[in-house]
C-alpha cells in the first residue's frame, strides 16, 4: 500500500507542476477576499491567525476574512448545512477520516490530487482525506495520539511504571487510590471526552483481530460479538465500578480534567494529546510533569498507539476565488506555517508535511507520544480513519457504560444500532 | 355590558352585515399569510416530501415509510417521549400554582411589591443560554454553590443535572425560575381584573381569605390560567434551548426530550429521519393541544 | 392586609427572592469581575482581584468588536421584526376575531401549526436563498416575523374578543373606513397585549440562538446570542469572560424592562377590566 501510495504522490506531484505552470500565467490583478471556516477551539484559532497574518504578508493582493463556528457536533450540523445551501465560504476546516467520507467530497470540494505540495505530505494523512482516489485536503496542525494522560510527579512519588496491560494500569490505579488521589479522570460534561476507553482502544482491537475495520466496514464484525472489541466498553465500566473515578466525573469538564491532572489532584486522563496545547496555555509550569502512554491492552509484547490524523483544509467548489484559495492552502500545508503553528501553540506532535520538524526540546507529552510513531510498527490509525463508518451517539453511549447506566454488552449493542443507520445513509454494501 | 349590548338589537344587526364586508376586510390577512406561507408554510410542506427519503442534502432516495419505522425503533424514542410529557406537565403545572400564588402575593398589599414584581419578571428576559449556563455551574454536583450550600447546613446535595434521577427534573426547575415572571404576571393581570365587588359580597357572607382565593379568585382568573397552560405547555413540549445548554440530553439519552432527539438525528446528518421526527412531534402536541384550546374556544363563545 | 400580616409576608418574599433570583445574578456579577485562573473554579466567592475594567475591554474587543456589530445588528432585528409582528398580527387577530368565516379555519389551523411545527431548516435556506435575502438582516428579519406571528395572532385574538363591538359600530355609523376603523380606534385599545407581544417578542428574538445560527452565517451578521461562543468552546471556556459576556447582552433587555416596568404590569391590566 505504501509503495502504491508513494508512486501516486510522486505522480501528483509532476502533474501539479505542471499545472500551477499554467495556472500562475495570468496574475491575480485585483485584490481578492477568502474566507476561512474554522471552529473555535483557541488552539485552532490561535495557530490560524498566526499563519494567516503571515500569507497575508506575503500576499497583499489577497485578503483573509477567519470566522469561526462552534467545534462538535454543533460543528458538523453546521457544516453540512452550510455545504448543501452553498454558503460554505472558500476554504473551511473539517475533520479527515470519517467525517471527510460523510460530507461528500466529491461533490463539494475542489480536488487538490494534484497540487505540487501534496508531494510534501505524509501519505498516511493523504489517506484519510481521499475520496473516490482523489485528495481533497491539507493537513492542519499536528497528528495526536488517543490514550491516557498521565501525571509524571505523581509516577514517581509513588513509585509507579508505566502500565503495558491493562492489568498493570488497574494495579497502578489501586495504588494511586491509596494514596489518596484520583487514579482515573472523567468529565462527561464534555461527552466527547467519554469516548477514549472505546476509540483509543482501537490498536489493541485491530493487534487481535486483524480484519476488523474491513469487516465492520461491510456488516460482518460487531462491537458487541467481537471479543476485543467489546473490551473498550468493559474497561471504561470496570474504572467506574471500582470507583476510580474523580467524584464530580458527571459535572467535570474539560478544562477542569487538564486542572486535576495537572495539579496532581488525578494521575491518568483518558484523552487525546492535543490536550497539550490547552495545558500550555492554562498551566505552562505543569507541562513537564504531564507524560503520556497508549491505552494498555491484554498483551504487553502487543501494545501500541492509537493515532488520530490533524483536520484537513479544504476548497469549497463554489468559491469564486479557486486560484487565491489554493495559494493559502498550499501556504498552510508548507514548513514555515509549520512553524508559525509551533511558536503559537506549541508543538504538540508530529506534523503531515514531511519537511517540518520539530523543535528540539519537546515537552515529554511529545516525546513519550513520537517514541510510538517511531517504533516500527508502534501506531495504527484509529477505526475513524480506516473505516467511513462511525456512529453519532457513541459519547452518550460511553457516558452511560461509564456511569454505571448500562453494562458494556448493552452499550456495545446499541452502538452496533447506531451505526447501521449511518451505514445506510453511506449507502455502504451490505447494510 | 349585556344589557347594552341587547337592547339595541335590529339597527345593530344591519350595521353588522355591512360592517362585516366592508370594515373587517379580508386583506388584514394578506400581508401575515404572505410572509408566514412563503417563509414558513412552503418550506415544511417541501420537508415533509424529505421525510419519506432517504436525504443527505445533496441527494434524496424515496423510501417511503422507512424513517417513521425506524423513528419509532429509535431507543431513546420511548424514553424522549416519556420525558417530553413529564418535562410539560412539571413545568406548565408549577408555572400555574406559583404563577397564582404569587399573583396573588404580588396584588396583596406587601411591602417592597414593586421590587418583588420587577425581581420575579426579571429572569423572563435574560438569555435561555445564559441561564442554562449560570444554572449548570450553580448545580455542580460539588463546586456548585447549591451543594456547597447545602454542605454548609449538613446536606449532601445531589447531582442536580449528572443524575439521571435528577437531571429532567433539574432543567424543569430552571425552566420554572425563567418562566414564572410570566405567568405570574399574566394571573396579576387576570386577578386585577376580578371586579371588587364579588370579595366585597364574599366579605359580607363572612368568608375568610382561603374561601375567598377558592370561590372567587381561582374561578374568575381562570382565563388566566388558560393562557398560562396554553402556553406553558405548547413551550414545555417543544423545549429544547435550555435542555441543550443545560444536559444536552445527558447523562447518556436519560434527559433527551423529542426535540432534541431529533435535532441529534440532524446533527448526525439523518436529514429524512429528524423530518420524519418533526412530523411525529407535530401530531403528538397537536393531540394534546387541540382538544385544550377547543376547551378554551368552547368557552370564549359561551360568554 | 395593611398591617404586621403584611409586613411580614412581605419580608419572606423579600428573604425567598434574594435567595431564588437574585444570588444567581450575583454570581453572574461576580464571576464576570474574577481573573480567568479565580474564574475557572466557579464558586460563589469574593473576587481575591478585580478585572471589570480589562475583562469588559477583553470581551468588546475580541475577534474584531463583534460584540458592537451583535448588539447593533440584534437591535435592528429585534426592533423591526416586534414592530412588523405587532402590526401584522394585530390585523390578523381582529378579522378573525370580527369576520367568522372560512378564513378563520384555516388561520386557526394555520396559528396552530406555527405554534407547534418545528421549522424546517433547510428548504428555508432554499427558500432565502431564492429570494436573495439568505444572509441579509431583512430576511432575518422576515423569519423572526414569520415564526413569532402564530403567538401574536393567537395574544390579539384573545384579546380583541374583550373589545366591544358596539365601539366598532359607533365608529362605522361615524363613517369611518376599515383603515381608520382599525389603526385610530382598535389599535390603541390594544395596548395592554400590544406590550405584552412587544414584551415576549423582544426578549424571543434578541435572545434568539438557533435561527440566526441557520440563517444569518457570516462575520458581519452576527447576533448578540453567537458571541457567547467567542469564550466558551469545546476545549476550553474563559468563564470570567464568558460572564461578563452574558452580563454585557443582559443590559439591553435590562433597559427595556425598566423603561416599560410599570407599563407591562400597569399596562396589561388596564384594558383587562372589560374582560
Amino acid at each position: 500500500m505504501t509503495a502504491h501510495r508513494m508512486r501516486l504522490a510522486a505522480l501528483s506531484a509532476g502533474a501539479g507542476l505542471a499545472l500551477a505552470a499554467m495556472v500562475s500565467g495570468p496574475a491575480l490583478a485585483e485584490e481578492v477576499t477568502l474566507s476561512l471556516l474554522i471552529d473555535n477551539g483557541p488552539q485552532t484559532v490561535a495557530a490560524a491567525e498566526k499563519v494567516v497574518e503571515a500569507f497575508m504578508a506575503a500576499n497583499p493582493d489577497i485578503k483573509v476574512d477567519i470566522e469561526t463556528r462552534p467545534g462538535g457536533g454543533d460543528g458538523d450540523n453546521i457544516v453540512k448545512t452550510r455545504l448543501s445551501t452553498g454558503e460554505i465560504g472558500d476554504v473551511f476546516l473539517y475533520n479527515s477520516g470519517s467525517l471527510f467520507q460523510q460530507i461528500n467530497p466529491q461533490k463539494y470540494m475542489v480536488d487538490l490530487t494534484a497540487e505540487p505540495w501534496q508531494a510534501d505530505i505524509q501519505p498516511s494523512f493523504q489517506n484519510v482525506v481521499t475520496a473516490g482516489g482523489k485528495v481533497y485536503g491539507a493537513p492542519f496542525q499536528t497528528a495526536m495520539g488517543g490514550g491516557v494522560l498521565y501525571n509524571k510527579k505523581l509516577y514517581a512519588d509513588l513509585g509507579l511504571q508505566v502500565p503495558k496491560t491493562w492489568a498493570e494500569f488497574m494495579a497502578n490505579n489501586e495504588k494511586i487510590k491509596a494514596a489518596g488521589k484520583v487514579p482515573v479522570i472523567q468529565t462527561f460534561k464534555d461527552t466527547w471526552t467519554s469516548q477514549l476507553f472505546v476509540l483509543g482502544d482501537f490498536f489493541n482491537v485491530q493487534a487481535a483481530v486483524p480484519t476488523f475495520a474491513e469487516d465492520y466496514t461491510a456488516n460482518k464484525a460487531k462491537f458487541a460479538t467481537t471479543p476485543a472489541a467489546l473490551k473498550g466498553f468493559e474497561h471504561q465500566a470496570d474504572v467506574f465500578k471500582a470507583g476510580y473515578l474523580n467524584k464530580d466525573f458527571g459535572a467535570a469538564t474539560f478544562d477542569d480534567g487538564l486542572r486535576m491532572l495537572a495539579s496532581g489532584e488525578g494521575a491518568h486522563y483518558p484523552m487525546l494529546t492535543f490536550a497539550l496545547g490547552a495545558i500550555q496555555t492554562a498551566n505552562p509550569d505543569a507541562v513537564k510533569d504531564i507524560g503520556f502512554f497508549a491505552l494498555p491492552g491484554d498483551d504487553a509484547a502487543k501494545n501500541g498507539l492509537t493515532a488520530w490524523m490533524p483536520p484537513g483544509i479544504y476548497i469549497s467548489n463554489e468559491s469564486e476565488h479557486v486560484d487565491a484559495a489554493k495559494k493559502l492552502v498550499a501556504f498552510i500545508a508548507s514548513k514555515e506555517a509549520c512553524d508559525l503553528q509551533t511558536a503559537a501553540v506549541g508543538a504538540t506532535g508530529p506534523y503531515l508535511v514531511k519537511s517540518c520538524a520539530l523543535p528540539a526540546d519537546v515537552p515529554p507529552m511529545v516525546s513519550d507520544l513520537q517514541a510510538y510513531f517511531d517504533k516500527q510498527g508502534g501506531a495504527a490509525p484509529a477505526l475513524e480513519f480506516v473505516s467511513p463508518v462511525k456512529g453519532p451517539s457513541l459519547e452518550q453511549i460511553t457516558v452511560e457504560v461509564g456511569s454505571g447506566i448500562r453494562s458494556p454488552a448493552e452499550g456495545a449493542a446499541l452502538y452496533d444500532e447506531d451505526v447501521k443507520k449511518q451505514a445506510q445513509q453511506l449507502g455502504l454494501p451490505g447494510w | 355590558m349585556t344589557s347594552l349590548a341587547a337592547s339595541p338589537a335590529i339597527g345593530a344587526d344591519r350595521v353588522r352585515r355591512r360592517a362585516v364586508r366592508t370594515v373587517y376586510p379580508n386583506w388584514f390577512y394578506l400581508p401575515a399569510a404572505v410572509i408566514y406561507a412563503v417563509l414558513f408554510l412552503f418550506p415544511t410542506v417541501a420537508s415533509l416530501f424529505f421525510s419519506l427519503t432517504r436525504w443527505t442534502l445533496s441527494e434524496a432516495t424515496f423510501i417511503g415509510l422507512d424513517n417513521f419505522r425506524q423513528f419509532f425503533r429509535e431507543p431513546f424514542l420511548i424514553q424522549g417521549l416519556v420525558n417530553t410529557l413529564i418535562y410539560a406537565v412539571v413545568t406548565s403545572g408549577l408555572k400555574v400554582v406559583l404563577g397564582l400564588l404569587l399573583g396573588v402575593l404580588l396584588t396583596s398589599e406587601i411591602i417592597a411589591r414593586d421590587y418583588l414584581r420587577s425581581v420575579v419578571f426579571f429572569p423572563v428576559l435574560v438569555s435561555t443560554v445564559g441561564v442554562g449556563i449560570t444554572f449548570t455551574v450553580l448545580m455542580h454536583p460539588t463546586g456548585g454553590l447549591i451543594n456547597q450550600s447545602l454542605a454548609a447546613i449538613g446536606i449532601e446535595g445531589p447531582g442536580w443535572l449528572t443524575d439521571p434521577r435528577f437531571a429532567l427534573l433539574s432543567v424543569a426547575l430552571v425552566d420554572v425560575w425563567k418562566g414564572v415572571g410570566l405567568a405570574t404576571v399574566i394571573y396579576i393581570a387576570g386577578i386585577v381584573s376580578i371586579p371588587r365587588d364579588y370579595y366585597e359580597a364574599a366579605l359580607i357572607d363572612g368568608a375568610g381569605a382561603l374561601q375567598r382565593f377558592w370561590n372567587v379568585t381561582l374561578p374568575l382568573a381562570r382565563p388566566a390560567t388558560v393562557t398560562v397552560v396554553i402556553l406553558s405547555l405548547i413551550g414545555g413540549l417543544r423545549s429544547f434551548d435550555l435542555i441543550w445548554s443545560m444536559t444536552r440530553g445527558g447523562p447518556g439519552f436519560t434527559s433527551d426530550v423529542i426535540a432534541s432527539v431529533i435535532y441529534k438525528q440532524y446533527q448526525a446528518g439523518f436529514y429524512g429521519l429528524s423530518t420524519a421526527g418533526n412530523v411525529v412531534l407535530f401530531v403528538l402536541v397537536a393531540l394534546m393541544v387541540v382538544p385544550l384550546s377547543a376547551v378554551l374556544n368552547r368557552r370564549e363563545v359561551a360568554r | 392586609m395593611r398591617n404586621r400580616g403584611g409586613t411580614l409576608i412581605g419580608a419572606a418574599a423579600i428573604l425567598g427572592s434574594i435567595i431564588i433570583f437574585i444570588i444567581p445574578f450575583a454570581f453572574i456579577l461576580i464571576t464576570a469581575l474574577k481573573d480567568k485562573q479565580q474564574a475557572s473554579l466557579r464558586d460563589f466567592s469574593w473576587p481575591t482581584s478585580f478585572h471589570f475594567w480589562s475583562n469588559l475591554v477583553e470581551v468588546v474587543k475580541a475577534r474584531d468588536y463583534m460584540l458592537i456589530t451583535a448588539l447593533v445588528n440584534s437591535t435592528i432585528l429585534t426592533v423591526a421584526s416586534v414592530t412588523l409582528l405587532v402590526v401584522l398580527g394585530a390585523m390578523v387577530g381582529f378579522v378573525m376575531q370580527r369576520r367568522p368565516s372560512v378564513w378563520t379555519g384555516v388561520a386557526n389551523f394555520l396559528v396552530l401549526a406555527g405554534l407547534i411545527m418545528p421549522p424546517a431548516v433547510v428548504p428555508t435556506i432554499w427558500t432565502l436563498q431564492g429570494l436573495g435575502l439568505f444572509k441579509t438582516l431583512h430576511g432575518m428579519i422576515l423569519i423572526e416575523v414569520a415564526y413569532g406571528l402564530a403567538f401574536s395572532v393567537l395574544l390579539f385574538r384573545a384579546f380583541v374578543s374583550t373589545i366591544p363591538r358596539e365601539i366598532d359600530e359607533a365608529a362605522i355609523i361615524d363613517g369611518a373606513g376599515p383603515l381608520d376603523l382599525f389603526f385610530r380606534i382598535i389599535l390603541p385599545l390594544l395596548k395592554p397585549v400590544i406590550i405584552t407581544v412587544i414584551v415576549v417578542q423582544s426578549v424571543a428574538i434578541f435572545n434568539d440562538f438557533t435561527n440566526p445560527l441557520y440563517y444569518l452565517p457570516g462575520k458581519q451578521n452576527v447576533t448578540v446570542q453567537l458571541t457567547l461562543y467567542n469564550f466558551q468552546s469545546m476545549f476550553d471556556t474563559s468563564y470570567n469572560l464568558l460572564f461578563m459576556n452574558i452580563l454585557i447582552i443582559t443590559i439591553p433587555p435590562l433597559i427595556v424592562f425598566l423603561f416599560f416596568n410599570r407599563q407591562i404590569v400597569v399596562g396589561m391590566t388596564a384594558g383587562a377590566v372589560k374582560g
